[in-house]
């Protein structure tokens, strides 16, 4: 274990000053023929840009092959949820996003599509998150999220509060999920990461906020379409005032991110990077109790690979 | 000068005048800078007039560029700039497909007692302080109104219907856009205005413009003491080409005389004349010859003269009335007294400065109402009082105003939304949050929810800790900009547990402060 974490660390270190000289091709390359199944249930990194840091962590995680397969749709889903600078870090980090397109396209994805139903006028949270440009350059596909029409109805049985909601017509028609949230503080619900970040592919929100927000959040997770890959953007990480944040004060530079296939654990492990209690992040426990993930981070295998 | 020059000059003039503010109403994806609204409607006679007055500067000194323009050449206005006028254009080129051509307009006498009647009754209005008849009746804001409410949702249905095509091969350029009614009864104005003017130009051309329009009327006094006018010579055989061509009915063929107040200069009347006597000719050069071979008109020009004195005087009561409508805001108006039960008064966009400054000024061209992205400027019903609907206002069940943006400031024609830029945007209290605390879900359900702190974009409203391990919202005041994002975002049915109270006059908020936050995470907690 010690062996293969110490070669982790050394791929990571040469990858990183490679970064700098490398054209971005011939390394994913490399990394996409290494896809093996990885043996670790989540791994966290700290330390480089949010490109290298997810070069690493997809690839101690198995690589992008193991998720996208050759020809296969993938929806892309990171938060973009407001009308702010990148800088503010109330959505997920441009060139984050970016990358994991790359990563897709390199797998052999046919296409690859971004959208969020926004909290402020969309468009302008489109433009102004630099995530429009950023997913455009990397060959993906913007897509409106802005009106019921582009929503169709699911019925969930089994929740307890979410019985039904409408979902993104995209969200049907992917073959793949990756669901890339920001981590941030919740004024609703103290933390917002992987599990509230769906709440973006819903039209009605409201229901949801007036319905028992924890448990919705939870029985989303009873939904068949789950997103096969968690990339939780902890780079600039918003300690109050969220989700929208007041100013650049909010923000701390942590330079993390945790990817995982389990969305309760990756939700669990960011809690903790906030100094923030699982327990206490309502959703948590109560999409652990759906057998939606494991929020007991000590009974998984984790990799932590500092850059 | 007589050629069909000048009738292409017009058409010229016409097209590029109504396709651009047109475009302004209908650009529901934010193409054109808003550097350029102001340009596009700088010669609006109306909305410059009220901008002039409110900040007198050659920025907003179109007005006067008209009024220039109007002694020059008469009411050349009302055929190449005003839009509603050059929709009547088109429309009575329709109507005249379908009636036979001959005989459909031909001259008629004006309607004086009505036409000077609308116009004094405007300036007497607005000398004590309402500004309902210019909303009402100024043509630049009776167009917006269409545009706005008629012609906008028919573009957007077929942008829908293109999107929803595209969609469907995978293609998201062009996208769905909501079309979302306003409330009835603001409709019921316009609606009357389009059939009015609809008709009547389908019909009788220019009979609106010249009977009811209060721009028409005013520039028609001056008109009559124009540099450039249409004349008849006496090559003249009085065929009567030239009135049954007038779509303003305003050329007495038989007495070779044409009223001036009512010709829009349309040149139509000079290419149609087999005589070639109809010209477009200097007055000074006129007056020698034609005393001598038309007595009828000294009596004409006397009494031209005496109706231009008096348009000049009523024009400067025009203005006078809105200083004094202006200075009438000290003190309350009254205007303000139908309000809603929950709010002690209507929220007015951002940079409008107090009610009175806004319902002062606004002629509810729905400009506004039309380019906000949220779509959270709506026009009143009863907000304002019945005299001031259609006069817009902020709703925020229907959206809320968006915390980086100042289109509304930047593009408003009258000054009624003065301009504010976003620094001085994101300070200006305009309302203040009222939490009403036994209609919170997290009070009733015991549920967390936090939608209203969560959209709050200075944090005056914050989450505290409730019962158990809840978290229930709390306001502070003075951090308050009556965004209306927690009002929107508030999730209870049918009563909102929080919303915003309008400031009567805008106040500047605390600028929240800030220090950096700290949290050493060197390595991982797990």
């Amino acid at each position: 274990m010690k062996r293969r974490n110490f070669l982790k660390k050394t791929a990571a270190a040469g990858l990183a000053a490679g970064a700098a000289f490398s054209v971005g091709t011939h390394r994913l390359d490399i990394l996409a023929a290494d896809g093996d199944d990885s043996p670790y249930d989540l791994v966290a990194v700290m330390g480089g840009s949010p490109e290298a840091m997810f070069d690493i962590g997809i690839q101690s995680i198995g690589g992008m092959g193991s998720f996208v397969s050759s020809g296969q749709k993938v929806v892309v889903k990171p938060n973009i949820g407001w009308d702010v600078i990148p800088e503010r870090g109330a959505n997920t980090n441009p060139g984050l996003v970016a990358r994991i397109i790359e990563h897709c396209f390199r797998a052999g994805a046919s296409e690859v599509s971004v959208f969020d139903n926004t909290c402020d006028e969309w468009t302008r949270c489109y433009r102004n998150s630099g995530i429009e440009s950023a997913a455009r350059g990397a060959g993906a596909r913007i897509v409106p999220a802005n009106t019921e029409s582009y929503y169709r109805d699911v019925s969930l049985p089994e929740a307890r509060s979410l019985k039904t909601t409408q979902i993104h017509n995209l969200m049907f028609e992917a073959d793949v999920i990756i669901n890339v949230p920001v981590l941030k503080h919740h004024s609703g619900t103290r933390m917002t990461a992987a599990l509230k970040n769906m709440m973006g592919v819903v039209w009605d929100r409201r229901f949801w906020h007036r319905n028992n927000l924890n448990q919705c959040i939870a029985d989303y997770t009873l939904w068949e379409k789950k997103p096969c890959l968690h990339v939780i953007d902890a780079y600039r990480v918003m300690l109050r005032n969220g989700p929208r944040g007041i100013s650049v004060d909010d923000i701390v530079d942590m330079r993390a991110q945790i990817i995982s296939p389990d969305w309760v654990a990756a939700d669990a492990a960011a809690a903790l990077m906030m100094d923030m209690n699982p327990m206490q992040i309502g959703y948590i426990p109560l999409a652990h109790e759906l057998g939606a993930g494991n929020m007991q981070l000590e009974e998984l295998n984790i990799n932590r690979i500092q850059m | 000068m007589r050629s069909s020059t000048l009738k292409r000059f017009r058409l010229f003039f016409a097209l590029l005048f109504i396709i651009s503010t047109t475009s302004l109403f209908l650009d529901f994806r934010g193409m054109i800078p808003e550097e350029m609204f102001g340009t596009i409607l700088y010669l609006q006679f109306v909305p410059s007039l009220i901008n002039f007055i409110t900040s007198p500067a050659i920025a907003a000194g179109g007005f006067l560029f008209v009024l220039i323009l109007t002694f020059a050449t008469g009411r050349t206005y009302c055929s190449a700039i005003c839009p509603l006028g050059i929709m009547q254009d088109a429309a009575s080129r329709v109507g005249g497909k379908y009636k036979k051509r001959f005989r459909r307009f031909g001259y008629g006498k004006p309607f004086n007692v009505l036409r000077y009647t609308i116009l004094g009754a405007t300036m007497i209005l607005l000398l004590t302080g309402g500004i309902y008849l210019v909303t009402l009746l100024d043509p630049y804001s009776i167009y917006g109104r269409f545009s706005t409410m008629f012609f906008k949702p028919l573009l957007l249905y077929f942008n829908n219907l293109a999107a929803s095509v595209l969609a469907n091969h995978n293609i998201f350029i062009v996208y769905n856009v909501d079309i979302r009614g306003y409330a009835i009864m603001t409709y019921l104005i316009p609606l009357l205005f389009l059939f009015l003017v609809l008709a009547l130009s389908m019909r009788r051309g220019r009979l609106y413009c010249n009977t009811v329009c209060p721009v028409g009327t005013l520039l028609g006094i001056i008109s009559k003491v124009s540099l450039f006018r249409i004349t008849i010579d006496n090559d003249c055989s009085r065929c009567g080409r030239c009135a049954v061509a007038c779509k303003a009915s305003c050329i007495d063929f038989l007495n070779r005389n044409v009223d001036l107040s009512r010709c829009v200069g349309c040149f139509n009347c000079i290419g149609i004349c087999p005589d070639k006597a109809v010209s477009f000719s200097s007055a000074i050069s006129l007056k020698a010859s034609e005393a001598v071979d038309n007595p009828v008109t000294d009596a004409a020009t006397d009494r031209s003269k005496r109706e231009f004195l008096a348009g000049t005087a009523l024009l400067t009561l025009f203005a006078g009335a809105i200083r004094v409508a202006r200075a009438g805001e000290v003190t309350d108006s009254g205007t303000i007294t139908t309000v809603r039960e929950e709010k002690n008064y209507p929220v007015t966009p951002p940079g409008s400065v107090s009610l009175n400054h806004f319902l002062n000024r606004c002629t509810a061209c729905s400009l506004c109402v039309a380019a906000c992205p949220t779509r959270v400027i709506q026009p009143s019903v009863r907000e304002y009082g019945i005299a001031g609907i259609m006069q817009p206002h902020l709703d925020f069940h229907k959206g809320f105003c968006n915390f980086d943006c100042t289109i509304c400031s930047d593009i408003c024609p009258t000054g009624a939304i003065m301009p504010l830029g976003l620094e001085a945007k994101q300070l200006t209290q305009i309302g203040k949050a009222v939490f009403i605390k036994e209609n919170c879900v997290v009070n009733t359900d015991k549920t967390d929810c936090g939608a209203c702190s969560e959209h709050c974009p200075t944090k005056a409203v914050e989450m505290v800790p409730f019962e158990e391990n809840l978290l229930i919202p709390e306001v502070t005041e003075d951090l308050c900009v009556g965004c209306g994002a927690c009002e929107y975002a508030c999730p209870t049915i049918p009563y909102r547990a929080i919303f915003v109270d309008g400031n009567k006059s805008h106040i500047e908020a605390r600028k929240p402060e800030t220090e950096r936050a700290v949290l050493d995470r060197s390595d991982f907690p797990f």
